[in-house]
């Protein structure tokens, strides 16, 4: 179980493809899946339960923009257009025909899907900065559609109340309920993109972000592809806008506003395009940050500044803190946290002898 | 609805061309750092609200005139544009788009806290010597200060036309755009160039952030301004100058004939959301927009 590697004896294209390199990897995560599962939920507070309920969902979005971003290479501004309308397609859903939660998410999802592959058109004739302005563009026109259509956003404050889910008869209310609801879905996402990227479907969108061009010529079916990834991109946002109008307990345009698809961009980055882990610490990070400046603005900034210009300080200073990392990252570990992590790893892997 | 829709519509559309004309100028901006350096400046309207602070900040908190904040601020904004693309931009050079849109966004973000930490979130004046009166000329009644901004803008545009094409800086700048390695290989300083053109979209920001902080008084909403520039850019095309005064009066125009004739149908703002419809389209006609330069891409 504990050993060293000395080298790369791989045999077979199953064992390169495997989920877990090595075992070490698969104890680590069965690890991890006890503390969250059996420990965390009860030792922590109802404080940090919330946070995690925001963190889980926000890994749902991010390894779905990853999907789009990261692997396919195509960029998107729209997270946020796409989440609101898996949230108000889930609500209008619950409310009107009292749809299980099981129906209803899915539902969201894939109108959001829809949306995406109307959204993703374009995408045959423009690429790179036209691409991301026609998703920014989309990002306002469904926020305005969203706000101005009472039958889509039930009337003038164009926002929904959702009861919360049902499972066999028993209300999941409370953080802790709502955190096994998401840890689920968290789970299933990742296990999910994880898989589509051993796929067929999963290496055709890294061929396309490669260079499309030599990805058309190989023979993959570029149009088609990038529909896919806008698609399940936007299935995933969908589902993240339904699971965070869950979390509320009301869809609100204004949750899902440009920035959150900023944010949501800025997690991919901070954790690294273009794999599943690196997203899961960006949504961490991202989701953290404003809570972590406050934290320490409270506690080290009393010493120096009085409360009232602390509260004031707060917004402004995360803002500042969230645009200056990702300008560092940006320029001096463009691989993000995945690739701080994985030099960890690699340093702890070969341990004693590293030469 | 009014009884002589004519009479409204050339009033609408006389409003639009002004404020067109203010929105080339920040376009002007955005092409600039496009037509030189192939990035994307996603905050453009940032810069503009930035150099609104700095404006109204200069006349209130140390009582300059209205000239000199003028001048101040556009100093202040070459500055910033050099130091900008030393520190930011030239370590992401040759780097994905992706990286530099988003090295944009976050300085955004930057931009937008340290302005409202610094200057406080209230909205602030930047009073010019222009009279309040609204002008008759004819039928159309025009506010003096669109008048101003525009004829400012409308100056400034025809300076920035003549020094692309006759003055020496402008044709090294528009060698650099053209080919990069030829440029470098005919004895142009690349780097020099890439940064005197984020030093101009500094200038430009510094005029756009008086002009429109004088009409909308300057908070974070200013900041806004550079979002509505996206449609005039894309209409117009990203590396075209001339496409950025006509995409600006398109867009002005659109916006203020929709404003005027379909918000009492809907329910108001559409002038947020019919510009980016136009662009849509014109994306999936023609991406490179009227007056840009399609790229042929090759393997």
């Amino acid at each position: 179980m504990f050993h060293s590697e000395t080298g790369i004896f791989k045999t077979s294209y199953a064992a390169d493809m495997a989920l877990y390199p090595l075992p070490v990897a698969r104890w680590a995560v069965a690890g991890l899946a006890v503390l969250f599962v059996f420990v965390v939920p009860w030792v922590a507070s109802p404080y940090l339960m919330t946070l995690l309920n925001l963190v889980l969902i926000a890994i749902v979005g991010a390894v779905g923009l990853d999907i789009l971003v990261g692997f396919t290479g195509l960029i998107s501004i729209g997270e946020g257009g796409f989440m609101s309308v898996g949230a108000y397609t889930a609500a209008n859903l619950i409310v009107r025909l009292g749809l299980p939660f099981w129906l209803a998410i899915p539902a969201g999802g894939l109108m959001a899907a829809l949306v995406g592959i109307i959204v993703g058109i374009p995408s045959l004739r423009i690429k790179g900065l036209y691409l991301a302005i026609a998703t920014l563009a989309a990002q306002f026109i469904i926020e305005w559609l969203i706000n101005h259509v009472t039958w889509i956003s039930g009337g003038i404050e164009a926002s929904i109340q959702v009861p919360p889910p049902e499972l066999f008869g028993w209300k999941l209310v409370g953080s802790r309920q709502l955190y096994y609801f998401l840890l689920f879905f968290a789970v299933l996402a990742i296990v999910a993109t994880l898989n589509l990227m051993r796929s067929r479907i999963g290496r055709a969108f890294i061929a396309i972000r490669d260079r499309d061009i030599a990805a058309e010529i190989i023979g993959i079916n570029i149009f088609r592809y990038k529909l896919y990834a806008f698609a399940i991109s936007s299935f995933y946002a969908g589902v993240a806008g339904v699971l965070y109008t869950y979390y509320l307990g009301i869809a609100n345009y204004e949750q899902f506003g440009i920035d959150v698809s900023i944010d949501y961009l800025a997690m991919i980055i901070i954790g690294g395009l273009g794999s599943v882990l690196g997203s899961i610490f960006g949504a961490i990070f991202i989701t953290l940050l404003p809570e972590a400046t406050r934290l320490f603005l409270t506690d080290f900034g009393s010493i120096v500044f009085s409360a009232d210009t602390i509260r004031r300080l707060v917004p402004n200073l995360t803002l500042i803190l969230f645009g200056g990392l990702i300008i560092f990252f940006l320029i001096v570990e463009p691989e993000g946290l995945n690739r701080l992590w994985r030099n960890v790893r690699n340093y702890f892997r070969v341990w004693p002898f590293s030469y | 609805m009014p009884d002589l829709p004519l009479r409204f519509l050339a009033i609408l559309l006389a409003n639009g061309l002004l404020v067109g004309a203010m929105y080339a100028l920040v376009a002007l901006g955005f092409v600039l750092i496009y037509k030189a350096t192939d990035a994307i400046n996603f905050a453009q309207g940032e810069f503009v609200m930035f150099a609104g602070f700095l404006a109204a900040g200069a006349i209130h908190l140390a009582g300059a005139p209205w000239w000199a904040s003028a001048l101040l601020t556009i100093a202040a904004m070459i500055g910033f544009g050099f130091v900008l693309e030393r520190v930011v931009l030239r370590p992401l050079l040759g780097r994905p788009i992706i990286a530099v849109i988003m090295a944009t966004i976050g300085l955004a973000a930057v931009l937008r806290g340290t302005a409202t930490m610094a200057f406080g979130g209230g909205t602030q004046t930047i009073p010019l010597p222009i009279p309040d009166t609204p002008l008759r000329l004819g039928p159309l009644i025009l506010p003096p200060i669109e008048l101003v901004g525009a004829g400012v803008s409308l100056g400034f545009l025809a300076a920035f036309g003549w020094f692309f094409l006759k003055s020496r800086i402008g044709v090294a700048m528009r060698a650099v755009a053209d080919n990069q390695q030829v440029a470098m290989a005919m004895g142009i300083n690349v780097q020099r160039y890439f940064a005197l053109a984020w030093a101009l979209a500094g200038v430009v920001s510094a005029l756009g952030g008086v002009l429109w902080g004088a009409m909308l008084g300057v908070d974070n909403q200013l900041a806004l301004v550079g979002l509505k520039v996206f449609p005039v850019m894309i209409l117009g095309g990203l590396d075209s100058v001339v496409g950025a005064v006509v995409g600006g009066l398109i867009v002005g125009c659109v916006e203020s004939v929709s404003a005027g004739f379909l918000d009492p149908i809907v329910g108001g703002g559409t002038k947020d959301f019919i510009p980016f419809l136009l662009m849509i389209a014109v994306l999936m006609v023609r991406p490179e927009g009227i007056f840009g330069r399609r790229r042929i891409e090759r393997v």
